[in-house]
């Protein structure tokens, strides 16, 4: 059994302490410790992007990063991200664009997307492909996800 | 309430936005993972490190000693089990013999997972090995050990077909060719891996959360497997991450985690890793397929010979049984009057197949449409006119029995050629194989035929809907169709929305719940759309007629001269308002005979079933598509680039414009990895790579432009004109690349999937074309 630590950190807006096994990833910390399961397991070797996180404001894959690491740090997740103005019109756009089929990769696309946004990084076709390129899904043909951003960093839905 | 109001519009066509993306967009869904249930224990499989060898000892004592574990479970501690899956050939533990890499030989529940980790490593097993058949060839060797008791040469399935007299159709030909094609091993790759939730509750009933296809017919399954009375057992869906027919059967991981829950009397949650699930999961069936066509000078085709060999890996699954969809491909695509088939499923070594969107078809018409190319261009004709005058039409009867009802094959031809320029391109791209530069650009066609109204693969195709309306005019439709994203609850809930005149908020569908909703066949060939719309079509015109009757009584009109529309009852030829709904049904709840409970039963049409010689009706209705691709290929690196598709399909009619391009961009990008990425590397029973980095599915920098084109033919039977057409779009992308590899280079290539250093090996001559080892 591992030794556990002391962390501080934000979590949604939110301070936070709590102490956490020193092997523990983050995607563990907030699925399993504090029960936000938005952030998902599809890999757990950062290759498929379901469980992106902001970490100061930078797009990590949770699976990768250990708990402790996140001391002093200020956190982001799907359940942040949609509580802002800048994730519901990312969700109004999803929704509105058909970028949800099985969802098990959106809420990591939201993710990625919102940091595209807040980076200024969305204003083009190639650029949101390349910005949304560690993310994978299965079911849409990503079609329909690059079209959903493309909408909400022209500002809206367009439904 | 009496002004005037213009007719509400159809909602059919419209972009219907999917009922639950809001809550899934938002990360608030809870899939299998993110379900606890009180008191769970966590549960993990050990499994085999050696390829094929008997069990010599399993010594779980270490394991069983450990803190925190409750149980250490192999096949000696369940003797009452019973072979799962389609074969019947497999035990969800094994007693003394291990077949394959992902065999099943002991199971651990504990308080956490890590601990249950911890106890699979202090389980201790002696092998003795034995030989490894590492592919077909080795397992039909006549001093192959036999693999399963009473399957001698290792065969696990044969289909044979024929129609008509191939030596005559090969005497009238005057072109004919011969080629062997190798289709390689995919998987599925569903973003949420595999789990379930077993729990018994005080009466020992079973309830199982479970990501099944099937829950109907797989509560038969368990109750066999586990001796137990199927009425016993309720099946609840959580929301599922993806299937694309890997859910389709059950597998030992789920009568395992029941073992276990029974053992312990405790609720135990079985969940895979990503490794497992690569390694523990079915794949699609790879195939080696010979193919023998011929046809006249004037391009008719005269006869097509077909063998084929499975590998069926160590165990069956569905896999096993997609010749049955690829023999339809290969007789009644295209007209052929002389068609001979025959395929065997042979037992090796290696991983199992499973069922795997279009089910055997993206193998079958890779062959058919490469051998379409190549007869086109033998007799001088392009591919589209060669394709036309072949291609089936509206009325025809082919000799296996299909009955195309609708089909808008030609039109399908017609338009993908027309929007992707075909005919020019494909001429000018021929004529600069041999300029200078290493980047050559190519076009090519497939097409194809996929059921779509429906599969009668069991003796009846139904589904039953229950819908009921509370006196708010809220309706809930209770389905026996279940949801894998595909969107079936949003388009359920249109089409009775359309009978009743009610926004789609006024919906709530219940899809999940084997004690609520009624029966079902389950999800896969493409019918849930066909079967389950015309049953939720057939409640909601219940609903509808004892509402108008209802209403005439009440106003003194005929049945005839109302509607439902705006969430009102209305005069029909007005659309005056006379009743807002909701009041008019709280009225009729208060009296004594309202009976707002609807139900029906859908059931294909009568028709003729298939016999043991295959021939007859399989669906009560037929997809049909064309696909062209556009692709840059670079000889210097054999990278294969997909530019755009353009696509025609004929879906019968289009219900939810959103949701069906969304099921057709999905599966165009799933038949780009299948052609171009994936590739599930099985090296002597090994799986070589068994994760995201090294198994590589299509990324949004990679999709190609796509333009799609629905070709309406409003299907007689299907509901509001609708077709099947979730599997689709997968299909013909492999075929359709190979076709434009062929056009950019001149190099036909015979073996999936394009990888850059199979493409540039083909473009050199350093790889030989498949051989044929599939026996005499």
């Amino acid at each position: 059994m591992s030794v556990n630590c002391d962390i501080a950190f934000t979590l949604n807006g939110v301070p936070r302490r709590l102490a956490v096994p020193a092997d523990m990833s983050t995607l563990e910390l907030l699925r399993d410790q504090l029960g936000l399961t938005g952030t998902k397991y599809g890999c757990g070797e950062g290759e498929c992007g379901a469980c992106t996180v902001l970490v100061d404001g930078a797009s990590v894959n949770a699976c990768l990063m250990f708990a402790v690491d996140c001391d002093g740090r200020e956190l982001v997740t799907v359940e942040g991200v949609v509580a802002g103005a800048t994730g519901q019109r990312l969700r109004d756009a999803f929704v509105a664009s058909g970028a949800v089929q099985c969802g098990f990769c959106t809420p990591g696309f939201m993710v990625q997307a919102s940091h595209l946004l807040g980076q200024g990084r969305a204003g083009g076709e190639a650029e949101i492909r390349r910005g949304i390129e560690g993310n994978l899904c299965r079911c849409t043909g990503y079609r329909k996800i690059i079209d959903a951003i493309a909408t909400a960093a022209q500002g809206g839905d367009h439904g | 309430m009496a002004e005037a109001m213009p007719a509400a519009p159809s909602l059919i066509g419209r972009r219907i936005r999917k009922l639950d993306a809001p809550e899934k967009a938002s990360g608030r869904t809870r899939y299998i993972h993110d379900l606890e249930v009180p008191g769970a224990l966590h549960a993990k499989i050990l499994r085999s490190t050696e390829i094929h060898a008997r069990i010599v000892a399993i010594d779980t004592s270490a394991a069983r000693a450990l803190p925190g574990v409750h149980a250490v479970i192999t096949a000696a501690d369940v003797p009452w089990q019973r072979p799962i899956g389609v074969g019947k050939d497999h035990l969800p533990l094994k007693t003394d013999r291990v077949r394959s890499l992902r065999d099943e030989i002991a199971a651990v529940a504990a308080d956490t997972e890590e601990i249950a980790e911890a106890a699979l490593r202090l389980i201790r097993v002696t092998y003795a090995k034995l030989p490894v058949l590492a592919d077909v060839t080795a397992a039909m060797a006549a001093d192959a050990p036999q693999l399963h008791e009473g399957r001698p040469g290792n065969v696990a399935m044969t289909f044979d077909y024929a129609q008509g007299d191939v030596a005559q159709g090969e005497r009238e030909s005057d072109v004919v060719i011969e080629d062997v094609f190798r289709l390689h091993y995919v998987t599925h790759c569903c973003m949420g891996v595999s789990g379930v939730i077993a729990e018994f509750d005080p009466a020992g009933n079973l309830l199982l959360h479970s990501n099944t296809q099937v829950p109907f017919l797989h509560k038969r399954e368990f109750a066999e497997a586990l001796g137990i009375d199927p009425a016993r057992i309720r099946i609840i869906q959580p929301p599922i991450g993806g299937a694309f027919g890997s859910k389709l059967d059950i597998y030992p991981f789920e009568p395992i985690a029941i073992f276990l829950a029974k053992i312990t009397g405790r609720p135990v949650k079985l969940l895979f890793t990503r490794e497992e699930e690569f390694l523990a999961s079915p794949t699609r069936q790879p195939v080696l397929l010979k193919l023998r066509s011929g046809c006249r000078r004037d391009g008719t085709l005269t006869f097509r010979t077909v063998e084929t060999v499975h590998d069926n890996g160590a165990y069956t699954s569905w896999g096993a049984t997609t010749p049955f969809v690829m023999m339809q491909t290969i007789s009644s695509l295209y007209r052929v009057p002389h068609c001979l088939y025959h395929t065997a499923a042979i037992y090796t070594n290696n991983p199992y197949a499973g069922s795997f969107r279009g089910y055997g078809n993206l193998q079958a018409t890779f062959a058919v449409e490469a051998h379409m190319e190549k007869l086109a261009e033998a007799v001088g004709m392009d591919g589209l006119a060669f394709r036309l005058k072949n291609a089936q039409t509206a009325g025809e009867v082919t000799p296996q029995g299909m009955q195309f009802k609708s089909c808008g094959f030609q039109q399908c031809l017609e338009t993908a050629a027309a929007r992707s320029d075909y005919l020019r391109k494909h001429a000018a791209y021929a004529a600069q194989q041999r300029a200078p530069g290493p980047v050559k650009r190519g076009i090519g066609m497939a097409s194809m035929l996929h059921v779509g109204g429906g599969a009668k693969i069991y003796p009846s195709d139904g589904c039953g809907t229950i819908l009921k309306i509370d006196d708010f005019a809220h309706v809930t439709l209770m389905t026996g169709a279940s949801e894998i994203g595909q969107g079936s609850e949003t388009v359920l809930a249109q089409l009775v929305c359309e009978e009743l005149g009610l926004p789609l908020e006024a919906v709530t569908v219940v899809n999940n719940d084997t004690d609520i909703t009624p029966w079902d066949v389950g999800v896969h060939a493409s019918r849930t759309t066909f079967i389950a719309g015309n049953s939720a079509i057939g409640a909601a015109r219940k609903a509808r007629a004892k509402i108008l009757a209802a209403a005439a009584q009440k106003t003194g009109l005929t049945e005839e001269a109302l509607g439902l529309a705006g969430g009102c009852v209305v005069r029909r030829a007005s659309g005056e308002r006379l009743f807002e709904l909701g009041k008019f049904l709280r009225g009729l709840h208060f009296s004594d005979r309202a009976e707002l409970v609807m139900t029906t039963f859908y059931y294909e049409p009568p028709s003729r079933h298939q016999d043991r010689e295959f021939k007859g009706d399989v669906s009560a209705a037929y997809a049909w598509a064309t696909q062209v691709c556009e692709v840059e290929v670079d000889s210097d690196t054999g990278i294969v680039r997909l530019l755009k598709v353009t696509g025609a399909h004929d879906v019968g009619r289009v219900l939810n414009r959103l949701g069906i391009e969304g099921q057709i961009e999905g599966g165009v990008v799933m038949g780009q990895g299948y052609a171009l990425t994936e590739d599930l590397m099985v090296d002597h029973g090994v799986i070589r790579n068994p994760n995201f980095r090294d198994y590589k599915l299509v990324t949004a920098p990679e999709i190609p432009e796509m333009d799609i084109t629905f070709i309406e033919t409003l299907d007689g039977e299907g509901p509001q004109g609708a077709k099947g057409v979730g599997e689709a779009p997968a299909i013909c992308i492999a075929a359709a690349i190979a076709n434009a590899i062929w056009n950019a280079t001149g190099t036909r290539i015979y073996a999936l999937p394009f990888t850059p250093e199979h493409v540039y090996r083909a473009l050199h001559g350093a790889a030989a074309p498949p051989a044929w080892t599939g026996g005499a």
